[in-house]
């Protein structure tokens, strides 16, 4: 079957002259990665299912035993699993929200001609490029109460954005926003150019308001597009540990994945953070789900 | 009662001018139809209008009020786009009620108007599909739907049937005027195809190069052409249109398209009537079915060679060789048998045109 698909190489060819066929090449490009993949991504992705129903601590030689769903009903019924949850959820609303206003207004301002256009988004782009701890680090200090620029610009004089409890989640949040605002912009913006300038038009003459136009052409057009930009963004936010670990230690910010590093690496509850890890990849794959479930519905025509 | 009026309009894209001192009338219930090539400004015309372009001088005027400055959705005009233009998201029911929406109507009202033209247009089957669902034919359907739903003050419809095929185009051309004929709403329609504007329209405008070359009823442009550029855009084949010269010898006047040739014999009295004009030149122009052909030599006829045979079914179009240039004439079907063969032919005198040829201007001599 395999040599139905193959090709003669040219007789000249450095390959050729060792004996190899065009499937031995391509074996070559393509094992490496598989095994590469299967070491470090598929087999973890098992072993940690398989110590989910443990009792495995890394940090002692003790054998580990199988205790069945022992560990998952003891995560689901932990109240304080369940506040981590919360501060997560409130988190990714926050955040993603946040996050599709200012990139689809921004996106909304920048669909139009204007002088320097290219060069004013490659700016706004910048944010994304940097990385996470850099980020992180930088708004601690954007945010510090006694020489953070923040409170001197906006005249807060000493307000504690990152130590005040009910403040900081929402700090970790607008940081978020700033960084990945572009993102949802990017996304938009290519969403927005796509629908055609005709459609506008002929709503004009259809005597449709800006507002009207906005709900009823624009945005169920650039629907699909936003989606995606906001499912992406969803499961980012959804492991979000980075920004929130670097810029707080706050109980308010404590986010699930925080929760689960410390679980593993802290408390060597090894078996038991399996467990919690496997939850929250069932939860972010359920819903991405949705999400798609619903992009599908919004493709359809 | 929709009366519309341009005054001296004038429209600039950059240093380019595409509409030049436009000056028109057109009546309520009228069915104006632009006609000109792509590009000579009939629908920046129809888009200054509707209020999709501004116009850099001059009146719009509908119904007496200045509508230059007003947005489209404040001069009440419905438009109906050569791309159809229908919201694909949108299912044809909601396409077709969206400019009533749009203005806030209720309910059980918009639900009325719009089985009401979907019945008019026969596409109440298709209420419940999407756009892309569609033929070329009902997407248009839709498109003028939701343009005759809202009771507009005028229709303006720019090349709507461009896009569709052949025999397409000729169905809803008898359908845009079964339903003129029925509403009656004041209409501007453009296109570049003169059969399109010869069949619908109670008046033709023809442009070109941002100029108005003339307003008149099909009749009028076919029949006295204001200049060689009407001349030849109006008519299916071209008008034939030759450089001439004119010769009274022995008292049969002759009108020679070539200098070799026999010349074409006209009434005396043209003499007399050139006399002082066509100083930049004589043009002379006559339409095929103006080239009468006989198989017998007769006085006043010239004996041509056929060249190209265009058998259409119900005529052929001939072309004759005269000197180095041709002349198409309209014969029955299978009157002259082949190529290469020889036939006698003359001009009638009365279906004959005469132009300035420098300025081309139409002389307006008739015999």
């Amino acid at each position: 079957m395999a040599s139905m698909a193959m090709t003669t190489l040219d007789p000249q060819s450095r390959a050729a002259r060792r004996g190899w066929s065009d499937l031995t090449i391509r074996n070559m490009f393509i094992i490496p990665t598989i095994v590469f993949l299967i070491v470090f991504n598929i087999f973890p992705l098992l072993y940690s299912l398989g110590y989910s129903f443990t009792d495995f601590r890394a940090s002692t030689n003790a054998p580990a035993n199988f205790v069945g769903l022992a560990n998952y009903k003891a995560l689901l019924n932990d109240p304080f699993i369940w506040r981590n949850f919360a501060i997560t959820a409130k988190y990714v609303i926050v955040s993603v929200a946040g996050q599709v206003v200012v990139g689809f207004g921004v996106a909304m301002l920048l669909n139009r001609s204007i002088p320097f256009k290219g060069f004013i988004t490659t700016l706004l782009l910048l944010p994304m490029m940097l990385s996470m701890a850099v980020v992180g680090l930088f708004w601690k200090l954007l945010y510090d109460p006694s020489f953070g620029i923040i409170n001197y610009a906006f005249g807060l004089d000493r307000f504690e954005w990152l130590s005040d409890p009910d403040v900081a989640l929402y700090a970790v949040a607008i940081t978020d926003i700033w960084m990945w605002s572009p993102f949802v912009m990017l996304l938009s913006l290519a969403g927005l150019s796509a629908v055609p300038k005709h459609l506008y038009e002929a709503a004009a003459i259809d005597r449709a308001g800006p507002f009207y136009t906005f709900f009823r052409i624009t945005l169920p057009l650039v629907a699909p597009i936003l989606m995606i930009a906001i499912i992406f963004r969803t499961m980012e936010a959804f492991k979000t540990f980075d920004l929130a670990y670097i810029l707080t230690s706050q109980p308010t910010t404590e986010v699930i994945s925080i929760r689960l590093y410390k679980m593993a690496f802290q408390e060597w509850q090894t078996g038991m953070s399996c467990a919690l890890a496997y939850i929250m990849l069932i939860m972010v794959v359920a819903i991405t789900n949705i999400y798609v479930k619903y992009l599908n519905k919004v493709k359809e025509r | 009662m929709t009366h519309i009026e341009l005054r001296g309009v004038q429209k600039w894209f950059g240093s380019n001018q595409v509409i030049k001192d436009m000056n028109l009338e057109i009546a309520d219930g009228e069915f104006i139809v632009m006609l000109g090539q792509s590009g000579c400004g009939k629908t920046t015309t129809l888009r200054a209008i509707a209020g999709l372009e501004t116009i850099d001088e001059g009146d719009i005027l509908i119904d007496g009020k200045a509508v230059q400055h007003l947005k489209c959705s404040d001069r009440d005009i419905a438009m109906v786009f050569q791309s159809f233009s229908l919201y694909p998201h949108m299912s044809v029911y909601e396409n077709i009620a969206f400019p009533l929406r749009a203005t806030g109507l209720s309910k059980t009202d918009i639900d009325k108007s719009v089985r009401e033209v979907a019945g008019v247009l026969r596409i109440t089957d298709l209420l419940q599909r999407k756009p892309s669902a569609l033929s070329g034919g009902d997407m248009q359907r839709v498109a003028i739907g939701r343009a005759l739903v809202r009771q507009p003050k005028a229709m303006l419809m720019d090349e709507p049937i461009g896009a569709l095929d052949a025999k397409l185009r000729e169905e809803m051309r008898a359908e845009i005027k079964r339903l003129h004929v029925k509403q009656g709403s004041t209409t501007v329609y453009v296109t570049h195809d003169q059969v399109e504007a010869m069949s619908l329209a109670d008046r033709i405008v023809i442009m070109h190069e941002g100029v108005l070359q003339q307003v008149g009823t099909p009749e009028e442009v076919y029949a006295h052409p204001e200049n060689l550029f009407v001349a030849q855009f109006v008519g299916s084949p071209v008008m034939n249109i030759a450089e001439a010269s004119v010769s009274d010898e022995g008292g049969t006047v002759r009108v020679r398209i070539d200098p070799k040739d026999a010349g074409f014999e006209f009434p005396r009295e043209l003499v007399s009537r050139l006399n002082g004009h066509a100083s930049g030149g004589l043009s002379v122009g006559i339409r095929p079915e103006g080239v009468l052909v006989s198989h017998e030599a007769a006085p006043g006829y010239v004996p041509l060679e056929a060249h190209i045979i265009e058998p259409l079914g119900s005529h052929d179009i001939v072309d004759l060789q005269v000197g180095e240039g041709m002349i198409r004439a309209r014969t029955p079907s299978g009157f002259v048998p082949k190529v290469g063969e020889k036939v006698h032919a003359r001009i009638d005198p009365a279906q004959a045109h005469f132009f300035d040829t420098a300025s081309g201007k139409s002389l307006g001599i008739r015999l």
